[in-house]
């Protein structure tokens, strides 16, 4: 029961993950060739997802895409997790004091934002593209992490054996690092995933209002909005990069509760 | 016949076997006290009572309440039994109330639920029942919160809900355990009385012999799902069959050898008028912080080679105290100072490496994640030049082996170890880096009184082996009177009492002092009860 949850997560996250991988040394077909005689194909046995109005492969389309998105997605969650876990731990360190005021407030500031608005301001100075993209949601994932961290570390901050460290005089750097931060990693993963999923949404949805990875480049969100205006005569078009987004976040989803499950030594132990 | 009567009960959770045939009966009127250390099964008897037990738990046998069969019952019907023939006191008076609702609105709560009373009936009914409870309506208004009262006016509120429609059982797992000790008296008082005036039986479950002692009309002694010995009151104590019930009984009144200290007066600690504030939440923005004074003025000197017992009612500021002594928070004023210097958050590793402390929780104060013998070297971080290697291997075994374990044990992780093993881990903790004074906070608390004895032994053991010198913080009177030379009372933030433990037991000065040793409850005297002829 507890690991059909995982079983299907992983798998779905690991049938992206390899189509990602392999299309940096192989698709099907090259997905920068335009081949206008065979547009618009639905699945067939040469094109398995059929082409789109370019006569492009979409299978080939889709793999790239999944490369695009999980990178962007990856490196948005590793610029909230390196720069929001710290964050995090010197707040709760410090509670109460000015330092955690200022960087909880913070925090609020760039939750305040709407986050389309900021992505817009970072692509109308800086130019759209993937990396701008990284960027935007990079920030937003920021607080997310900071005050998740604060929250699970500060009741460790009570307990008995940060006492004891204290009264081996260990400062509060390092208690964070040895003690905190390896009590609170199970957290930290479970909600990496569920941002990992988010980041993937932002993306799409990003490079739909043409603001993220830019033409050759192929990426769910553009082929998605490249897919509105055929939608009445080719929807397979608008189906498949939408069914491929559906099913990476599920499983991403669905691998963060798994792993909450197997994690979190609380539901571990009424099992047992 | 009984009100209460469980037949052959087996439990399993799981398919772990818990309970292996426990019966037991308790009588319209009476007192049944079921006791034993902890996983001997004690409370999963009083929660097969009410069915409320964990999921995956499979029983057998029979539990009748007045003829009416328990263990089958549909649930609807046991919602219908609980709280109104079944009444349940819990241990914790701290989490058992809902924190948002007024303590009359859960006193109603339960009247409202199984009677047909109107709200009016129902209110009229809870300010009754508080009142019989102790706490009368001019005095404590139904409209209070929870976090209005102390602990002991919690505990009071939830015996009201239990006992708000008068049920035929009331069952009360260690209803005490939390409290400090006048309240204990109190609360036992109050349940004793009301057992008299409604006629109902009560079947308490505790650890503590000495309560046990003074409350019920018959005990019921279990061990590992069994029940090992069963007998009137004094019968029993006068002449105890199983040995595990002597066992237990003379671990309660354990009493260590504790090796007389013949040193000359030469201050390891020297507190001198130290104030302890904490500010208060700001009421408005920029009016002046108000402060609670928690160590207010306190002023002793631990020699080498001295026992000091510190003893005091939760609230009393100890823990503060224990706190500033470790240098973990600053004074707002006086000093306090440890082998001639100064003890405060910024002092030198050596002071510090000089000072060690152990905890009470023995689940609480280690790091999940880590080995014993990471665990145990913490404090080398004090050392300027750590022992490695071969060197650090030595002195990990020979902490360990001093606290009675194996070197083999370095290798484990913590959640190998009972609690007893614990504890002894935090010690080697302790002692690893050879400090002079250590501060026992509370550091035998939690342990089962088989355990205790043991522990209490080796801190007698290891005063003579490390020459050390201690400060023991406890709640606990009989612990402190038998492993101290000196002791301290604290109450309020001050020292009302200090003298050598023996003469403030015997003739306490402060009326205080006195008050708190009345309190705690004592166990009967076996020579006294065998000699009465039966």
């Amino acid at each position: 029961m507890r690991s059909r949850n995982l079983i299907i997560g992983s798998v779905l996250t690991a049938i992206f993950l390899v189509a990602a991988l392999v299309s940096f040394v192989w698709t099907p077909f090259d997905v920068t060739q335009m081949n206008i005689p065979s547009k618009l194909k639905t699945p067939n046995g040469t094109n398995w997802l059929g082409t789109d109005h370019f006569g492009r492969d979409i299978f080939s389309m889709i793999m790239v895409g999944a490369r695009t998105s999980i990178a962007v997605a990856l490196v948005a969650v590793s610029i909230g997790m390196f720069i929001g876990v710290p964050l995090g731990l010197a707040a709760a360190a410090r509670q109460g004091s000015l330092l955690d005021e200022v960087i909880m407030r913070g925090n609020d500031l760039v939750f305040a934002f709407p986050s389309l608005v900021i992505a817009i301001l970072i692509t109308a100075v800086f130019g759209p593209g993937a990396v701008n993209a990284i960027i935007a949601i990079g920030i937003f994932n920021i607080p997310v992490f900071a005050r998740l961290t604060r929250g699970a570390a500060l009741p460790l901050w009570q307990r008995e054996f940060i006492m004891a460290a204290r009264v081996a005089g260990k400062g509060s750097s390092r208690i964070s690092l040895e003690h905190i931060l390896p009590n609170v990693t199970n957290l930290l993963i479970v909600q990496g995933t569920i941002q990992f999923s988010l980041g993937i949404l932002a993306e799409a949805g990003l490079s739909y209002v043409g603001l993220g990875a830019q033409p050759p480049l192929p990426s769910w969100g553009r082929m998605l909005a490249d897919a509105q205006t055929m939608v009445s005569f080719a929807p397979h078009l608008a189906l498949i990069p939408g069914g491929a987004i559906i099913l990476t976040v599920l499983g991403l989803n669905l691998m963060g509760d798994g792993l909450r499950d197997l994690l979190d030594p609380r539901i571990r132990v009424d099992r047992t | 016949m009984s009100l209460l009567a469980i037949q052959n009960l087996e439990l399993s959770i799981h398919g772990a076997p818990i309970l292996k045939g426990v019966s037991l009966d308790v009588a319209q009127g009476e007192i049944v006290a079921i006791t034993g250390e902890s996983g001997s099964g004690k409370s999963l008897t009083a929660f097969s009572v009410m069915q409320l037990l964990p999921r995956g738990t499979v029983t057998k046998g029979s539990i009748q309440l007045d003829g009416t069969d328990l263990l089958n019952a549909p649930d609807a019907e046991m919602c219908d039994l609980r709280g109104n023939d079944i009444g349940m006191v819990f241990q914790e008076p701290m989490t058992a109330l809902n924190p948002l609702m007024t303590i009359g609105d859960q006193v109603m709560e339960t009247i409202l639920l199984h009677t047909s009373a109107s709200h009016e009936e129902a209110r009229l009914k809870a300010e009754e029942t508080l009142t019989r409870v102790g706490l009368p309506s001019e005095k404590f208004k139904l409209a209070r919160f929870p976090h209005e009262l102390s602990g002991g006016q919690r505990q009071r509120v939830v015996i009201a809900m239990a006992i708000a429609l008068r049920p035929r059982l009331l069952i009360a797992d260690e209803p005490t355990t939390a409290l400090d000790v006048t309240t204990q008296a109190q609360i036992l008082d109050l349940l004793k009385d009301l057992v008299q005036d409604f006629g109902m039986g009560l079947l308490m479950i505790t650890h503590d012999l000495a309560v046990v002692s003074g409350m019920a009309d018959r005990i019921i002694v279990m061990r590992n799902g069994e029940v090992v010995e069963t007998g009137e009151t004094s019968a029993l104590f006068a002449n105890m069959q199983h040995e595990y019930t002597r066992a237990l009984f003379a671990a309660s009144s354990h009493e260590v050898d504790l090796p007389t200290n013949t040193r000359p007066d030469n201050a390891l600690l020297v507190v001198k008028d130290a104030i302890r504030d904490y500010p208060r939440p700001r009421t408005e923005l920029f009016a002046p912080r108000e402060y609670n004074r928690a160590v207010n003025g306190i002023s002793f000197t631990l020699n080498k080679g001295e026992r000091i017992g510190l003893v005091g009612e939760s609230g009393c500021g100890k823990s503060t105290l224990t706190r500033a002594i470790l240098g973990l928070e600053p004074l707002q004023g006086g000093s306090i100072t440890a082998f001639g210097q100064d003890v405060a958050p910024d002092m030198p590793a050596a002071l510090r490496s000089g000072l060690q402390v152990v905890f009470q929780d023995p689940y609480g104060s280690f790091n999940p994640r880590h080995k014993v013998a990471r665990i145990v070297t913490e404090p080398f971080h004090l050392l300027p030049n750590p022992p490695k290697g071969k060197d650090r291997q030595n002195r990990i075994s020979e902490a360990l082996i001093a606290v009675g374990l194996q070197p083999s044990d370095a290798d484990k992780y913590i959640h190998a170890f009972s609690g007893g093993q614990r504890q002894r881990i935090a010690i080697a903790r302790a002692l690893i880096i050879r400090p002079e004074l250590i501060i026992f906070d509370e550091a035998v608390s939690a342990l089962d009184v088989s355990i205790r004895a043991q522990i209490l032994d080796l801190i007698a053991e290891l005063t003579q082996s490390h020459d050390l010198s201690y400060l023991f913080i406890s709640h606990d009177l009989s612990v402190v009177r038998t492993i101290t030379d000196r002791v301290l009372v604290m109450k309020d933030g001050e020292i009302v009492e200090d003298g050598p433990t023996e003469q403030v037991f015997n003739t306490p000065n402060h009326p205080y002092t006195a008050s708190l040793i009345a309190a705690a409850p004592t166990l009967p005297d076996v020579k006294a009860l065998t000699d009465v002829p039966a």
